[in-house]
Order: C-alpha cells, then sequence, then structure tokens
C-alpha cells in the first residue's frame, strides 16, 4: 500500500475511513447551507429591523446583533444546546438541531450588519423617487432598494458564507458529526494524529476553494454595470449619476 | 389646486421655512427662484410631503396634504416630481422605470403600461431608448425620462427640483424643451430653478423665496424689470 518514509504518513488509513469522511463532509455542507440561507433571512428581517423608524423594533434588533457579534460562537453552541432548547422544549433536540440553530442565529447577526449598510448605502433619491411615484415603502425597498442593494452586498456576504463554512466546526463541541468530528473520531479509532487531521484540513480547504470560486462568478455577474453585455468588472460603491455617468 | 397655508417647516434647530401662503391654480405654471439654502427645495418637497411638515397647512384639491386621515400614496400618484439627480432605477431599462408604477399602483395591465410608456417616449423624444438602462443614457436623456416616468401615474401636478441643474450646458434646451411643452399642454407645474429665461418665458407667476420666507412674488415681467424689494433686487442682480 501506499505510504510514506517522512513522518510515516499512512494514507490508506485514511482511506478505510473514507465513509466517515464523506459523511463528514456532507454534515458540514449542511450545517453550512443551511445555516447560510436560514441566516440570510433572519438577518435581513433583522436588519429591516434595525432600519426601522419604530423605537421597540429597533432596539431589540440591535441588541440582538449586538450580542451575537459580542459572544464566541462557542459559548452561543453551548447556550444554545445544553439551556435554550432544553428549556423550551422540555428535551434536547439532538446537537444537530443546536449545531444549526446556532449557526443561523450566528450568522443572522452578521449578514443583518452586511445588510443593513447595503440598504443604507444606496442613494437616499432611490427610495424618494419611488415614494414620489406613490410607492408604499415596503414596496419601494422590495423593488426598487433591496434589487439594488444585494449587488453590493454580493462580496461581504460572500465572505461570510465561507467565514461560516470554518466556523461550522466549532459544532462539533456537542458532538455534531461534522467533517471535524470525523477527524477527531478516525483520530481515537487508528491512533493516527497527522493523517486524520491532515484530511480534514485539506477537505476543508478543498470546500472553502470552490465556494470562492462560485462567489467569484457570482461577484462577476453582480458587477458595477447593470448592461447585459458591457458588465465592467471594477466593483465600486457609489454609482456615479448624472452627465459623466458614462 | 394647491393650498398652503403658514407653511413651516424646521430640521432640529434649524429654521428652514417660516410661514410661507400661497395659493396655486390649476395649469398655472409658478417658477420658485432664489439663494441656495433659502429653503426652495424643502418647500417643493413638502407639498408632497418627502419632508414632514413642521406646521401649518396644505392642501391638494382641497384635501389636506398633512393629515393623519389622508393616504399620501395616493396624494403622491396625483403629484408628479422631478430631481435634480433625475434619480432614474439603474437597474431597470427604460421601458421598465417608466411602466413600474403604473403597473405596481394603478394596477395597469403590462401591455397597456407598455403602450403608455411608449408614448410617452415618443413625447420626450427618446422613442429608440425603450430597451436602454439608464447608465447608457446621457443626463439629458436621464432627465426627459424621469419627466416621462412622473407622467406615467398622469398626475394633476408636476413638480420639478431644478430640473437641469445638473446637465451639461448644451444638454438644458432638451429638458426645457419637454417641459415648455407639458406647460402648453395645461399641466400645472411648480419649477424650482435657476434658469431666469425658462421663468421668464414660460412662467405664469415667480417666488422669490431668501432666508425661508417667500419674500416677493408677481408675474415674470414684474419680478424681474421691477422688483419691489431690496433683497430680490440683490440676487436679481447677482443671477441675471
Ligand atoms: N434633511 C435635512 N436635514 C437638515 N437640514 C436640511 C435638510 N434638508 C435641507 N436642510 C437645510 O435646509 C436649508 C434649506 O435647504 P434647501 O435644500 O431647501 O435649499 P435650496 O433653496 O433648495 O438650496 P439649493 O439652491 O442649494 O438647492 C439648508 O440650510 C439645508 O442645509
Ligand atoms: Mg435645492
Amino acid at each position: 500500500m501506499i505510504s510514506i518514509d517522512f513522518l510515516d504518513i499512512r494514507l490508506d488509513v485514511i482511506w478505510s475511513y473514507r465513509e466517515l469522511f464523506v459523511r463528514g463532509i456532507g454534515v458540514t455542507l449542511a450545517l453550512t447551507l443551511i445555516g447560510y440561507i436560514g441566516g440570510f433571512l433572519i438577518g435581513l428581517l433583522v436588519a429591516l429591523a434595525k432600519i426601522s423608524k419604530k423605537k421597540w423594533i429597533r432596539i431589540p434588533a440591535k441588541y440582538y446583533v449586538d450580542f451575537f457579534r459580542g459572544t464566541p460562537l462557542l459559548v452561543q453552541i453551548l447556550i444554545i444546546h445544553v439551556a435554550v432548547i432544553p428549556t423550551i422544549f422540555g428535551h434536547s433536540l439532538g446537537p444537530f438541531v443546536s449545531g444549526i440553530v446556532a449557526l443561523i442565529l450566528n450568522s443572522a447577526a452578521y449578514n443583518a450588519e452586511i445588510i443593513r449598510a447595503g440598504i443604507q448605502s444606496i442613494e437616499k433619491g432611490q427610495m424618494e423617487a419611488a415614494r414620489s411615484l406613490g410607492m408604499p415603502s415596503g414596496v419601494a425597498m422590495r423593488t426598487i432598494i433591496l434589487p439594488q442593494a444585494f449587488r453590493r452586498m454580493v462580496p461581504p456576504l460572500g465572505n461570510e458564507l465561507i467565514a461560516l463554512l470554518k466556523d461550522s466546526s466549532l459544532v462539533m463541541v456537542i458532538a455534531v458529526n461534522d467533517l471535524l468530528y470525523a477527524g477527531k473520531v478516525v483520530a481515537g479509532a487508528s491512533f493516527r494524529t497527522w493523517e486524520p487531521y491532515l484530511t480534514i484540513a485539506f477537505l476543508y480547504l478543498i470546500l472553502t476553494f470552490i465556494f470562492s470560486k462560485i462567489i467569484t462568478y457570482v461577484e462577476k455577474r453582480f458587477s458595477n454595470s447593470y448592461v447585459p453585455s458591457s458588465r465592467r468588472r471594477i466593483f465600486s460603491f457609489g454609482r456615479s449619476k448624472g452627465v459623466d455617468s458614462e | 389646486m394647491i393650498k398652503i397655508q403658514g407653511l413651516y417647516k424646521s430640521f432640529g434647530d434649524l429654521e428652514v421655512l417660516k410661514g410661507i401662503d400661497n395659493e396655486i391654480k390649476q395649469k398655472e405654471i409658478v417658477c420658485v427662484i432664489g439663494p441656495s439654502g433659502s429653503g426652495k427645495s424643502t418647500f417643493l418637497r413638502c407639498i408632497n410631503l418627502l419632508e414632514e411638515v413642521t406646521a401649518g397647512e396644505i392642501f391638494i384639491d382641497g384635501i389636506k396634504v398633512n393629515d393623519e386621515k389622508t393616504d399620501i400614496n395616493d396624494i403622491r400618484t396625483e403629484v408628479g416630481m422631478v430631481f435634480q439627480q433625475f434619480n432614474l432605477f439603474p437597474h431597470m431599462r427604460v421601458l421598465e422605470n417608466i411602466t413600474l408604477a403604473p403597473k405596481k399602483i394603478r394596477k395597469m395591465n403590462p401591455k397597456d403600461a407598455d403602450e403608455l410608456a411608449r408614448q410617452l417616449l415618443e413625447k420626450v423624444g427618446l422613442s429608440d431608448k425603450a430597451k436602454a438602462y439608464p447608465e447608457q443614457l446621457s443626463g439629458g436623456q436621464q432627465q426627459r425620462v424621469a419627466i416621462a416616468r412622473a407622467l406615467a401615474m398622469k398626475p394633476k401636478i408636476m413638480l420639478f427640483d431644478e430640473p437641469t441643474s445638473a446637465l451639461d450646458p448644451e444638454m438644458v434646451k432638451e429638458v426645457l424643451d419637454v417641459m415648455k411643452q407639458l406647460a402648453l399642454e395645461g399641466m400645472t407645474m411648480v419649477v424650482v430653478t435657476h434658469e431666469m429665461g425658462f421663468a421668464r418665458e414660460m412662467g405664469d407667476r415667480v417666488l422669490f423665496l431668501d432666508q425661508g420666507l417667500l419674500v416677493e412674488e408677481g408675474k415674470p415681467d414684474q419680478l424681474f424689470n421691477h422688483p419691489k424689494h431690496e433683497r430680490t433686487k440683490a440676487f436679481l442682480s447677482k443671477v441675471l
């Protein structure tokens, strides 16, 4: 079988545990994608709450974001798993659910800030033009502001996705069987240290590489110009308006 | 058509409009002039409540605009506004810019809305630009689309806030021509402008605002050639 003398790396050990790693990748991807989509949707609501004119909507949203950005994710995972969920449901819903909930709530807080900044980066005149045509603010937000704001959010939201992929490994602390957990199990079972951990590091690297390729593609699709054929590459905030726009 | 009584507006401690009374009749073209910071834009923006009125009353067609019970969106559909910076929606083609509000707010069916938009584009001389994005247009073209967009709601009143100030000189005329045509068709218009030529030629009445007060008003000939107040004279001597 394959073996390398230096450090005595034995890839055959890894190969024999391949199913564990594959399942780990699956769980990590599920955590990341569900966490991201949930985090995006809740983040959108929190962002809208944060820019609300009503204080009783704005203030709780602010505390929410401050809490989840101001405390370690590891602490949040533990609080949710051992305290929040058992208190609400009377029993644990399993580590995977706890992990997902923690990741969703955490990434929602970060996404909320990105989305809020994106919305506020749109020129005031856009909202005013929409309102002056008689559009209610909700319609104006959906049809005029958000479509423009999302383009500007693509790069930071992309970073957030990659950060979440890596941070998802923290759920191992409550024994979710993700990729990191697979590494740990294999290490324990095979009495090897280098191979399992290097393997999962390598697998994480491949995942982040694939994700960043996808993000780069999306960024290009949604670059500065709205004209389909002549999309410019340079990303810029604050589109120049008026006579010098061409 | 528009009745303004004791209009007062402040931003925090800053008093911007200090009690303005005026009545604008149907089909009247009223031009508003005055130095920078005198409150011209604020005056205009109070009419369709883009700015909250601090005190005073505004009536449009007898309906009090700044009233809790008034649906401001209904009022705004009757009052078109054209901005200095055009404010076209950059993510939509010209045609969609124009049809969006009629479809969403007036519930017009898409076919009729397209037809209406094409008529309006023809009117502003941009029939060939329906499929273009705003960024592909010159400033003057963008402003003409903005006028078409406002007209698509079939407003009774049009408000213009320095519609030509952001334009290169050679594009000013094309926009003013569209406005003149509109005036000749009998639109009620309130125009904040630095284009004294336009005010002179098209205005039925000119209001001179200074430091939040309506200092003087009159027919263009009277106000431009025989101003009564010192402040009006001083301002006109600078801009004419
Ligand atoms: N949203 C705002 N918050 C605070 N101050 C404001 C706001 N909008 C306008 N102002 C102030 O109100 C005053 C009048 O502004 P306004 O825009 O109405 O003047 P203007 O006559 O239109 O001037 P310009 O010819 O430069 O457009 C200015 O001092 C301005 O700084
Ligand atoms: Mg102004």
